[in-house]
């Protein structure tokens, strides 16, 4: 009872907002979000302490016949502690980043702005914990809505708000397929719910309907071929937004494709294989493209699309660990894709923050104006750094600790494997590794080229520190990263009950309790690693005291005259890949070759891109087509009266003739 | 314990007979096989000139590219002794613990903000991200010949499963090895360690600004990566059960001639040409591929 009133009473209390003060909104929102946070958090830990199995929380009275019930099991508490966290952390991370937009924005856009915030955060919490088909429609809608309004903050600028449309639309396009494949499951079962899928599994074919719910989910995760909205929308949102989109809302995509594959009963193969390939196309189309963007922000979209094939792996390999009877294949798939939905949301979250704090302090995000940014910002570089050195899975941080759990289920499976399945995996294996491989270069690229070296333009050389409000924040982040990657049992335990639960996984102990082992082992590793690390830097330092250091300029080949345009750029960092990823890429150059009675050039422009195939083959085709068309039939259109009643006699002849000829 | 020790001594004269196989191969007098570590002395006693572009990343990366390699020891197992740490998947950990030491020697070539090394830098990225594949479709394959996925264990059973042929695999595995350590130490043919123009290096050129203690730590964690290598070689082709004394000797035979090798290699042959380099690198992943049907087929798999 007193759960529910006070969800509803948090709810009611979002629309005190536009009425508070300018000075007092955003702490009330902040009170307001701690206060449900701590709400949600307490449902989820005694759900995951074992408290209940499952906890459920009717949010109106059962006799009024309502159908909305908080359902609140081992996934969905997994889920609830990702979200407040991200959410919450992006939030205080706002105060500093929309600062200098106070004088700018009237208190409205800013009433809008919190209001959104926090109905994304609380359309996320009930999408994880509604299970009933039609209220998760309308909350899923919510999310979208709410969404879209974050994206649109900067609406005056003309791309934010095409890029915020385009948004919406890919959005219904999922919602639709959601819809259609709860109406079928109502056709069947009579009923429309999360809960009325074991029911249907039970008598169908499971494979079409996972499809519907598959395309549906996907395009909010962003799998690849049904990405195309992210890479726009991340870049347009303020950053503290596309952290907490990158972060948790398209993780709602895996969390609906979990919800349905958990009751599916038979086809787990062809569906295991089905996400597997797709996330591996995913993971290295996404960093294939991260690599060749310019745009920080952007580089970072694309890489979320990379993250997300790598949980789509993990998850692939656990359906078809299931299918194959394959305990710890099952485990480990699940528990490292999920393992790694939580870490993405730690450091990418991190990641678009300080890329928000680059956009700050530099005023742009193209890496190519930026330059030697870790003199002048330096708290926000090592932030930076420690957060691309998780994200490509390097040790002692989180990144490694997921992609070594799923390497893992892939290796176990491996032995007395079919000649089919070893094909499939070692595949897997090799594409994993080069995700991995490709990730280094991504964020070698980005850190070195935005941090180091010196800067390129005058306003990079300008940049300064960001205030503490923004930094602080993100300290906890990093504690997290830290610690799930030098004390992994500690979070991968919880993992492999959440995942043994949901999944009846039998034989849980034997595999957890080796396989803690193995983790303690890399703990162990991190830990002897840090404190030699730490041993030699003391020493160097020692050693370097007794002798002479002195400061010179960079080796420029005997040449003394280096400007800092000089140096290597992001673009010619990337162009022996691009050279060799032509194929995949299709990057074209735009430019004018000098002509041969030329003898003095006239200025002229070099423009490079590379376009999305997929976006062109399957938006932007079939738009322009569709335009196209609809150009045509505008002719009809022509304005005169005399024109539109014979178009309604004509109609009327047509009726006519389909009645008398017996048709219709 | 002992692998650790005997990759550290081996260490010592490895780059030695390199040199001395090239200057004997190439008919001149040449340094003696302690050249290399008489040079490193001279470093570790000299003092150090950082270019004013540079900040934190370039003085500790050279730190943590040798503590990365150390790590990357600790895995390794000697024969039947097991290595420090041993666990399963531990090979894992070793591909990515050398993968953190390469992240930042690349970074560290970008805060020098010299053309130079940023092409340095951008080469080597790109050549170890295509590297990666060969070492985990390899390992992968031990992974389901044995049914093992830590070193020493994978190595223990490799030659126990009784299967006749399986030196077939050995040899294929060795090979890959051997050139997998080309590429990461960036030597012939993928890289020129004594080519005389920057435009044409890899690694050397990300290591140009580089002067003193900390291009000590840059020369002794190549000489580890060099024997690292090494010393996988060895236990893929030498089988376990053998008296200790009689295989420490192997081991150093093993590395030897790892080196000797390496030398002739880099008397005879000329580098590649830039843009040729991914195709050669790639091409290790086929050969790895081709290593994983041989076991297909080893195992019956696909017969």
């Amino acid at each position: 009872m007193f759960s529910s009133v006070a969800f509803l009473v948090i709810l009611l209390l979002t629309l005190p907002v536009f009425a508070i003060p300018r000075t007092l909104k955003y702490t009330y929102t902040l009170g307001l979000m701690v206060a449900g946070m701590v709400l949600t958090s307490a449902w989820s830990m005694a759900v995951l302490g074992g408290e209940a199995p499952v906890k459920e929380i009717a949010l109106f009275a059962p006799a009024a016949g309502s159908r909305v019930v908080l359902v609140i099991d081992q996934l969905t508490a997994f889920f609830i502690l990702v979200i407040n966290f991200a959410v919450l952390i992006g939030f205080l991370h706002a105060r500093g980043y929309l600062a200098p937009y106070e004088q700018r924005m009237n208190s409205l856009r800013f009433s809008i702005h919190y209001f959104s915030y926090m109905w994304l955060w609380l359309s996320m919490l009930m999408v994880v914990m509604i299970r009933d088909g039609l209220s998760f429609l309308i909350v899923w809608e919510i999310m979208a809505l709410s969404s879209f309004f974050l994206v649109i903050f900067e609406a005056e600028e003309r791309s934010v708000m095409k890029t915020g449309i385009s948004y919406l639309i890919q959005m219904h396009v999922g919602m639709f397929f959601i819809l259609v494949a709860f109406l079928v499951v109502q056709d069947t079962t009579g009923e429309m719910s999360f809960d009325a899928l074991g029911e249907y599994f039970a008598s169908n074919r499971n494979l079409p309907l996972f499809m519907l719910f598959f395309a549906g989910f996907a395009i909010k995760a962003g799998f690849i071929p049904l990405h195309t909205w992210l890479p726009e929308a991340h870049p347009a949102a303020p950053s503290h937004v596309s952290g907490v989109m990158s972060g948790v809302m398209i993780k709602m995509g895996i969390y609906g494709i979990l919800r349905v594959l958990i009751p599916m009963q038979s086809d787990l193969l062809v569906t295991g294989v089905i996400i597997l390939l797709v996330s591996l196309l995913s993971g290295v189309m996404g960093v294939m493209m991260a690599i060749v963007q310019n745009d920080l922000k952007r580089m970072l979209a694309w890489s979320t699309i990379e993250n997300v094939g790598i949980i789509g792996i993990g998850i692939g390999l656990g359906v078809i660990g299931l299918a194959l009877d394959k305990t710890a294949l099952a485990l480990l798939g699940f528990a490292g894709g999920l393992l790694h939905l939580l870490n993405h949301s730690l450091f990418k979250s991190l990641l678009f923050f300080n890329a928000g704090s680059v956009y700050h302090a530099a005023h742009t995000r193209n890496m190519e104006q930026t330059g030697g940014l870790m003199k002048r910002m330096p708290r926000t570089a090592i932030l930076f750094l420690i957060g691309s050195l998780a994200i490509s899975g390097l040790p002692p941080f989180n990144g490694f600790i997921s992609e070594y759990i799923i390497y893992m289920g892939m290796f176990n499976s491996l032995s007395g494997a079919t000649l089919y399945h070893s094909i499939l995996i070692v595949g897997s294996v090799a594409a994993l590794a080069l995700i991995g491989g490709l990730a280094i270069f991504c964020f070698t690229r980005a850190f070195g080229i935005v941090f180091l070296g010196e800067p390129r333009t005058e306003k990079a050389g300008n940049a300064r520190e960001v205030n503490s409000s923004m930094i602080i924040p993100q300290l906890v982040t990093v504690a997290l990263i830290l610690i799930t990657g030098l004390a992994s049992p500690l979070v991968v335990k919880p993992v492999f009950g959440i995942v043994a639960r949901m999944w009846d996984i039998a034989g849980l102990p034997l595999v957890t309790g080796a396989f803690t082992a193995n983790l303690a082992h890399i703990s162990l590793a991190g830990g002897i690693l840090t404190v030699l690390l730490a041993a030699l830097l003391l020493y160097r330092r020692y050693h370097l005291a007794r002798r002479s250091v002195t400061a010179g300029p960079t080796w420029g080949c005997g040449y003394t005259a280096a400007t800092p345009r000089m140096q290597y750029t992001a673009t010619s960092f990337a162009y022996n890949y691009n050279h060799l990823a032509k194929p995949l890429l299709q990057n074209r150059k735009e430019m004018d070759e000098i002509g041969e009675g030329e003898i003095f050039p006239r200025k002229r422009s070099f423009m490079s891109r590379s376009d999305d195939f997929f976006k062109r083959v399957l938006i932007d085709r079939p738009t322009d087509l569709t335009a196209g068309l609809l150009k045509k039939i505008a002719v009809m259109q022509t304005g005169q009266i005399r024109h539109y009643i014979l178009y309604a006699f004509l109609f009327m002849l047509l009726v006519l003739l389909l009645a008398m000829l017996k048709i219709m | 314990m002992a692998g650790f020790i005997l990759i550290a001594v081996a260490a010592f004269f490895f780059p030695g007979i390199i040199l001395r196989t090239k200057s004997i191969a190439s008919g001149r007098k040449g340094p003696g096989i302690f050249q290399p570590l008489k040079d490193v002395s001279v470093l570790l006693r000299k003092g150090s000139v950082f270019s004013d572009t540079t900040g934190l990343i370039f003085r500790i990366a050279p730190s943590v590219t040798l503590v990365s390699a150390a790590g990357a020891m600790m895995l390794l197992p000697f024969a039947e002794q097991k290595a420090l740490l041993s666990f399963e998947g531990d090979f894992i950990l070793f591909a990515y613990l050398l993968a953190l030491g390469k992240f930042f020697t690349i970074i560290a070539a970008l805060d020098t903000g010299s053309s130079f090394e940023g092409m340095g830098a951008s080469r080597e990225a790109l050549f170890s991200m295509l590297v990666e594949p060969a070492f985990f479709v390899l390992m992968a394959t031990f992974a389901m010949f044995t049914g093992y996925t830590s070193f020493s264990v994978i190595f223990n059973h490799f030659f126990i499963t009784g299967n006749d042929y399986v030196l077939i695999y050995s040899i294929i595995g060795a090979y890959l090895l051997a050139q997998i350590a080309m590429v990461e130490n960036s030597r012939l043919p993928v890289d020129d360690p004594k080519t005389h123009l920057e435009l044409t290096m890899i690694h050397e050129v990300m290591i140009l600004d580089y002067s003193g203690f900390d291009k000590a730590l840059i020369h002794i964690g190549t000489w580890l990566k060099f024997t690292i290598y090494g010393s996988l070689i060895y236990n893929l082709v030498v089988p376990a059960g053998w008296n200790l004394f009689l295989k420490i000797g192997l081991f150093f035979a093993v590395q030897a001639l790892f080196a000797v090798v390496i030398g002739f290699t880099e008397s005879f042959r000329a580098r590649n040409k830039m843009n040729k380099n991914p195709k050669f690198i790639l091409t290790l992943s086929a050969i790895a591929l081709i290593g994983f049907t041989v076991i297909l087929i080893l195992t019956d798999k696909l017969a």
